[in-house]
Formats: C-alpha cells, structure tokens, sequence
C-alpha cells in the first residue's frame, strides 16, 4: 500500500471508506485527476431540491402576509407567522444540509466534493442573515458547483450574480447617486442621501479576487461599488419599490446603475449596463494578484497551512499562462512533490472531522440531524461560518483546547453508538493505511473494550490530521 | 462527578503547577481580574457614544442620530457633548458609580477598512498588518507566571483568538451537550498524545477547564441555546465562575460578531440597538455573578475599527476607523469620557469620510495592563506592545 494513496483519500478527498484506499493504490494521482474530467458532476443527490428562485418567493410571501398582519396586530408579529416563518425556512436549511452531507458522506468523487465545499467557503455567504439559511446550500449547487472545473472568471460571475451573494453583501441596496432613480430620490427627499452600499464591492476585491493587500484603494472600492450598481434580484422583492425581472433571480437594473466611465486600479471601463462590470470582474479574476491569492488559498487547503514560495510561484505561473483555468491550477497541484511529501500536514477541520468518520464508517447517515449537531457543537456549523472570509483554514484557528475537547467528546458519542460492530484496528488499517502509526495502533490494541478503542482511533493524532 | 485533577496529577502536571509561584499572587499580590470582549465587525462609536453636542452631529448623521439627553428614547448624558446609547443603560448606571470610562475617537494602528486585517491588528497589537503571529495578551502573560496546567488566561470559546495565541499556555472552554468521556479514556489519550506536542498540550489545557467547570455544578448545565443575546449572557456566567474559581485563569476573553451594520442600522430600535442592549445585559451579568470580585476587576469593550461618520444609501454605515471603546468594573477610575474630539466637518475627518483616530487603542491597553495587572512599562513597549513609542500608556485609567 501506498502511502500517496492514503493522503490521496484523507487530504485530498474526504476520508477513505474501507475498501478505499485499495482502489486508490493503482494510481493516487489518476484517481485524483479523473474526477476533474468532463462537465462538472450534477448527483442524483440534488435532482429533488427546489430553485432559489422558487424558495425567495415562498419566503417573500410569508414576509408579505407578516407585513399584513403586523398592520393589523398593530405592529407585533403574529406568533403562528413566527411559527411558519421559522419552521419554512429550516426545512430548507435542513433539506439542504442533508443533501450536503448525505453526498459527503457516500460520493465516489470526493476530490470534487472537497473542491466544491472550498470554493464554496471562498465565495462565503452566511445563513445567520435571513433568508440565507433558505438558500445557501442551493447557490452552492447553483452557483459553485457546476464551475469548479471551468475558468475562475466564470466562477466568480456565477457567485457575484447569485442572489444569495447580492442579498447577503447587500448589492441590491445599493444605487447610484446619479443614476435615475437615485437622482430622483434624492430631489425628493434632501435629508437622505440615497445611494451606494460598499459591502459586496469591497469584498470581492479583499475577499473573492485581489486579497487585502492585492493593490487596491478605498477609491477603487468605492468606484467598484459604482460600477456594480444594478446588479440586483428581480420581482418586488421585500420592499415592493421595483417590480420588473424574473422574481428571485438575477437581475440587472438600469434605472439605479451609476452611469458613466469609470476607473478600477488605472483602467477605464466606458462600457453599459452590466457589461462594465462583467469587464472589471474578468479583468480582476486574470490579475496577478488574485492568481496569488487564489493559489494560496488552495496550497493552503490542500498541502500545508505554510505552503512553500516554489509551490505558489507554480502554481501563480500556471494560473497565470492558463487565464485562470482552475482545472490546470488544480493538476499543478497534484503534480507538485511537495503535496505528497507531508502525509498528516492539514489539522482537520470539524468539517472534515465529521465527514471522514462517517465515511470511515461507510455509513450514511438517513437524518443528518446528528451531523448538523455534531458540526454545531464543534463550532462549524454548515453554511454558517458567520462572515464573508468563510471558515479559516489553518490549525491555529481550530486548535483551541476545548475544541479538542468537544471532538473527544463526540468520538466518545460515536462510538458508543458503533459499539462493537467494527473492530477498532482494523477500521484504522482500513482507513489510514500506512498513515496509522505505531503508537496509535499499540495504544488502540491495549484498549479496555472497542467503544474505548474507536474513540482513541477517532481522537488520534492520525485521524485528527489529513 | 468525574475529577480532572487526578488525571492532571497524573500527567505530573498538577505536581509542576503547585511547585510554581501562583502567579500573579505571588509576583505582585494582587488579584486583578481583567475581561476583554472583542466586538467583531466594527461596531458603530459614533451610536455607542454619540458626540450629541458636536454641532455638525445631526447633520452628517442624518436619520441615524440619536434624540438628545432629555428627549423620548434620548441619550443618556455622559458630559456636555456625548451621551450614551439609550440601550446600554446598565452601562449608564455604573457610569454614575464613576466605574464606566468611555474612550473615544480610538483606534488600533490599522488604517485600512478590512474586517480581518483590522481584527488581527487590534489583537496582534503590532504596528501594523501582518508582523505578528500571537496576541499581545498572551505576550502580557509573560510576567504573569501562567503556566500549562495552571493557565492565567482563558478563552471563552472553543478556539482561542488571535490575542490571547502564543508561547504562554492559556486554555478555553465553552458549553457542552455532550457526556464527559471516561477518565480511563483521557488517561490513555493522554498516554497515546505523548509524543505530539500539539494534542498533548491541549489536552491538558482542555482539562485543566473541565476540573474548574466540575467544581461548579451550574456550569454542566449550561447550554450554548438562544438567541446571541442569551449566549452571551451565558458565557458572561460561565466567565465569572472561571475568574472566581480557586487556581482559575484571571484573565478571560469573550467575542460577540454581528456589529457590521451596512444596511437598516437603526436608531433608538432596530438592529444595533438590540446588540447593544444584548451587550449591557451580558455587561450587567458578569457584574452580578462576579459579585465581591467586581471591584478588582476592569472589562474592556472594543471592536476593530469604527463606521462612515456619514449615513449610506442603505440606512447604515459602511466600513469607517476611530469608534468607541468602553472600560467598566470596579477598579476603573471613571465617571468620564476620555477624548481629544477631532470634530464631524469634512476636513476634521480621515479621508474625509471616518472619524479621525486621535487616541491609540494600545496607549489604552497599556494603561490598563500597567497600572491594574502591574507589568512592567519595559515589558509593555518591548514584548508587548513592540514599536508603540508613539502610543504611550494611558494614565489613571485605574483606581489608585
């Protein structure tokens, strides 16, 4: 057994299942680059979940019936709304949390799925605003999953006309001070200034593109939130002020577009409508300094919280020559000896925690209630991660003592709940291959019983790391 | 109830931990208490403290001032030109204890408006972005003494923030839903992570809260349920018996997010005015359960940098630089606002558009850290707080 074909299943993938690894061992890196091959996947996992467009209506009728309500309760929110208000939006939240990790758990392609929980946390929207809990799993889907594998341009216009990005970095707010609507606005009421909000522009460029220190001004943040001004949701939305577009999809609006030429990091865009800020997006996601920003997210991903300068000048170069083809960043990286040289370099998230133990028990969970839980309890819970940066990604960030504590605690529940159905060793044979060490499997062997052995193997140092 | 201790003993950590100097007991025979609660998000100085009697305050702040000292819902007075947000009431009435210090027009050496990087610079405590990877309150630790075992400080959370990182052992702890593993289980645990530093030494910092958590019987039924405002008050119990508890850490750090207030800000209602009140309650809470300790302790509030000076399209503010920060407890020397007003016209203001910084946020943590927790000035402006030159320690910021 090779050791690449462990650290091809625990860090790249999500976790072997037993019988895995053995699959693997042909040729760890084949296995890795044909799940990029051919368009990306749509699993039959999804075929039964709603359209966001579909969700926002539902939810937006419910806040309409609140408003009416409210004018006739005078003001209080009924309960029964609360009730039904809550009770809609986290039966989507758990239908999708559910197809999530059921997928997680029993996916033949698990290189892919990781790659779509990255991009996912990189282009971060947060369920703790409403009506995110209702969508974020399905602009996942919609938005992120099917341009992994294409140019990052691609990717990134996907996620910023995504009406979960522009509801939840308030895009659809935000009107130009010159635009027609804005100037009408403002001649009628003088005492507030309608116009721009700077959240979603600020964050593409710190966030989504060039990263903090990628070369750009307050100036270029606010002329960008100029630029994108229009880049709204259709249908009247909660407010009713503007009605046209499809409801609860993307949609561009001219009448709150801040018109003229504009200039991002010295270059003049004169174009119309959306396509300026189409053009700014493409020019952004082909900037050195997001191939720089992009590569190291990814280094740090999947090789090492520090990844070495050699690894990310590559793979800058190869974003860089490819125009940001990210199939091609993606093979640089398993091309790289130094992502096979480290087999436990990654401290596993309580993400990857949770979902390598159900797969290494090759068991799918039916209600991922206890999963949600489980990532609620260790400080993750799905699509949460409470701002647009996402979940942080390096040890030092999930290495707090109680957080060791908490997962102690759960591979204590697990595997009470496994009892001593799988014997602890050979689980750990199975699932780490020649990554399970010595002391490990001495101090699992010497364990009183098999629910006392999982949780050592659960809590160990081998599985703890990826 | 299951003990900790004997399992810490029987790491020979409990037998290294008693063989120290108890920390600050014996280096300085005080027992300060210091709490910091980081507001992250950047949390709006302008409505926490409002300049009410600047004269350009209603203008620029249009629809979002506040109603004056005296009106329906108004301030609450502070002195002649600020008052404080109707909703941190509490806060108000330690304030006339003299017990509260507002310092305004504050902020950290970071000038850019980037949540993160403001973040890391507030915790860092470096000059600037990027130059350091563990917290100046764990730098502080140094001359405290803490050691693994026997930690000084505490997260309160499962992870440790960026301030409280570093060389010195500090543990954390939050709620648990789940039963205790067996002691015969962390025993081997421990036993298996011998040979990794990583694993073993949280372990034992893990432990060391659990066997502080096990003393107090309230503390295992408490649940991260509800809405933040009640999570916060729960950690602010959980706090108190920590900083109470016989060997506990004396220094805790709390975080409550959700002050990043782009759109629909609100006023004496709405969005920033129940965190607020969520924020005095828990404020109110720890006070209460501190009981006897409160007068040896000082909380510090602070965020990462403060909002626009000027309303946006949105009904809120976007990101900006000098907010407010709040110190209260019984050691505070306060019933005042320490400010050096840099005034709301367009030329008083950073880049035209912020409040300017004219007070450093480090000048404020090395007043305190100074004269409540008695490190030393060298230790300050070396280890500490390193480059801080230009921010000298605040004085009087303690009672004598």
């Amino acid at each position: 057994m090779k050791i690449d074909s462990a650290i091809a299943a625990n860090r790249f993938g999500l976790g072997a299942r037993p019988g895995d690894l053995k699959t693997i061992d042909r040729n760890p890196t084949s296995w890795l680059l044909d799940q990029l091959q051919g368009p990306s996947r749509q699993p039959a996992e999804l075929k039964g979940l709603p359209a966001t467009a579909d969700v926002l209506l539902e939810v937006q009728e419910l806040r309409r019936e609140q408003r009416e309500m409210r004018q006739l309760a005078d003001g209080e929110p009924a309960p029964d709304f609360v009730n039904t208000y809550g009770r809609t939006v986290r039966g989507h939240y758990t239908e999708q949390t559910q197809v999530r990790y059921r997928l997680a758990a029993s996916t033949e392609h698990p290189f892919h799925e990781r790659l779509v929980h990255f991009w996912s946390n990189h282009f971060a929207v947060s369920a703790d605003k409403q009506p995110l809990s209702a969508i974020a799993g399905l602009y996942e889907n919609e938005a992120i999953r099917p341009n992994i594998t294409g140019t990052f341009a691609d990717l990134l216009i996907a996620c910023e006309q995504h009406p979960a990005m522009i509801t939840y970095l308030d895009n659809q707010r935000s009107i130009g001070p010159t635009s027609t609507l804005g100037r009408r606005a403002n001649r009628a009421q003088r005492d507030r200034e309608i116009g721009l909000n700077e959240n979603l522009a600020r964050e593409i460029l710190e966030l989504h593109t060039l990263g903090v220190d990628g070369g750009y001004t307050q100036e270029d943040v606010t002329t960008f939130a100029k630029v994108i001004t229009g880049w709204s949701i259709g249908g009247a939305g909660d407010t009713g002020r503007f009605a046209e577009g499809d409801p609860g999809t993307f949609e561009f609006r001219e009448t709150i577009h801040e018109p003229g030429t504009h200039t991002i990091l010295g270059k003049r865009y004169s174009q119309n409508g959306m396509d300026q800020g189409i053009a700014a997006l493409r020019d952004l996601a082909v900037h050195p300094s997001t191939a720089r920003f992009v590569a190291t997210k990814l280094a740090r991903h999947f090789v090492a919280d520090e990844p070495s300068q050699s690894l990310l000048d590559q793979l800058v170069e190869t974003y860089l020559e490819s125009g940001g083809e990210l199939t091609r960043v993606y093979t640089a990286l398993i091309r790289a000896d130094e992502a096979w040289l480290e087999p436990h370099s990654k401290y596993k998230s309580p993400h990857d925690f949770v979902i390598s133990t159900f797969r290494a028990f090759d068991h799918v969970p039916e209600n991922t209630r206890f999963v949600v839980g489980a990532l609620d309890l260790m400080g993750q819970t799905p699509f949460r991660p409470g701002s647009p940066a996402g979940w942080p990604d390096t040890a030092e960030h999930w290495g707090g003592a109680d957080a060791l504590y908490k997962r102690i605690e759960w591979s204590n529940t697990v595997s009470r709940v496994v009892g001593s159905r799988v014997n602890p060793v050979d689980l750990g044979d199975a699932v780490l291959g020649p990554t399970f060490s010595a002391e490990t499997r001495k101090a699992i062997s010497r364990a009183e019983n098999d629910v006392q052995g999982m949780t050592l193997l659960l809590a160990s140092p081998d599985f703890q790391r990826r | 109830m299951v003990s900790r201790r004997d399992i810490l003993r029987a790491a020979g950590v409990g037998t290294i931990a008693t063989s120290l100097p108890r920390w600050a007991f014996a280096a300085t025979e005080s027992d300060s208490r210091f709490v910091l609660v980081i507001l992250r998000g950047a949390a709006d100085g302008l409505a926490v403290a409002a300049p009410y009697g600047d004269p350009n305050y209603r203008k620029v702040r249009g629809e979002l001032a506040l109603p004056d000292p005296g009106q329906p819902d108004g301030l609450l007075k502070l002195d002649n030109t600020f008052g404080l947000h109707p909703s941190l009431a509490g806060v108000y009435s330690e304030f006339g204890k003299d017990q509260v210090l507002i310092v305004h027009a504050v902020a950290s050496p970071y000038r850019s408006r980037s949540h993160f990087d403001g973040q890391d610079v507030l915790e860092n405590g470096a000059a600037n972005v990027g130059l350091l990877r563990d917290g100046w309150l764990n730098r502080a630790l140094a001359p405290l003494g803490g050691s693994l075992g026997n930690e000084a400080a505490i997260a309160m959370a499962q992870n440790t923030p960026l301030v409280l990182r570093g060389d010195n052992s500090v543990t954390s702890w939050s709620p648990s839903q789940l039963p205790n593993a067996d002691d015969s289980t962390l025993r081997r645990l421990q036993d298996m992570y011998a040979d990794d530093e990583f694993f073993a030494t949280r372990l034992v910092q893990a432990l060391k809260s659990q066997e502080i958590a096990d003393s107090e019987s309230s503390m295992g039924q408490m649940r991260s349920r509800g809405n933040d405002a009640q999570q916060l008050q729960t950690m602010m119990q959980a706090t108190a018996r920590f900083l109470t508890a016989e060997d506990g850490p004396r220094i805790a750090v709390l975080e409550a997010s959700g002050w990043d207030t782009h759109a629909n800000q609100g006023t004496t209602n709405g969005a920033l005015a129940n965190r607020l009140g969520g924020l005095d309650a828990g404020l109110m809470t720890l006070r209460d359960e501190l009981s006897k300790t409160w007068s040896k302790t000082v909380v510090a509030v602070v965020t990462e940098f403060g909002r626009t000076v000027a309303v946006n399209g949105t009904r809120g503010t976007d990101h900006g630089t000098a907010s407010a920060a709040i110190l209260l407890g019984g050691a505070v020397n306060g019933g005042r606002v320490i400010a050096d007003w840099p005034g709301l016209g367009k030329s008083d203001l950073f880049q035209e558009r912020d409040l300017m910084p004219t007070n450093d946020m480090r000048s404020m943590f090395k007043g305190v850290l100074s004269d409540h927790l008695s490190i030393a000035d060298t230790a300050l402006n070396n280890s500490v707080f390193p480059d801080s030159a230009s921010a000298p320690s605040m004085q009087n910021l303690i009672r004598g």
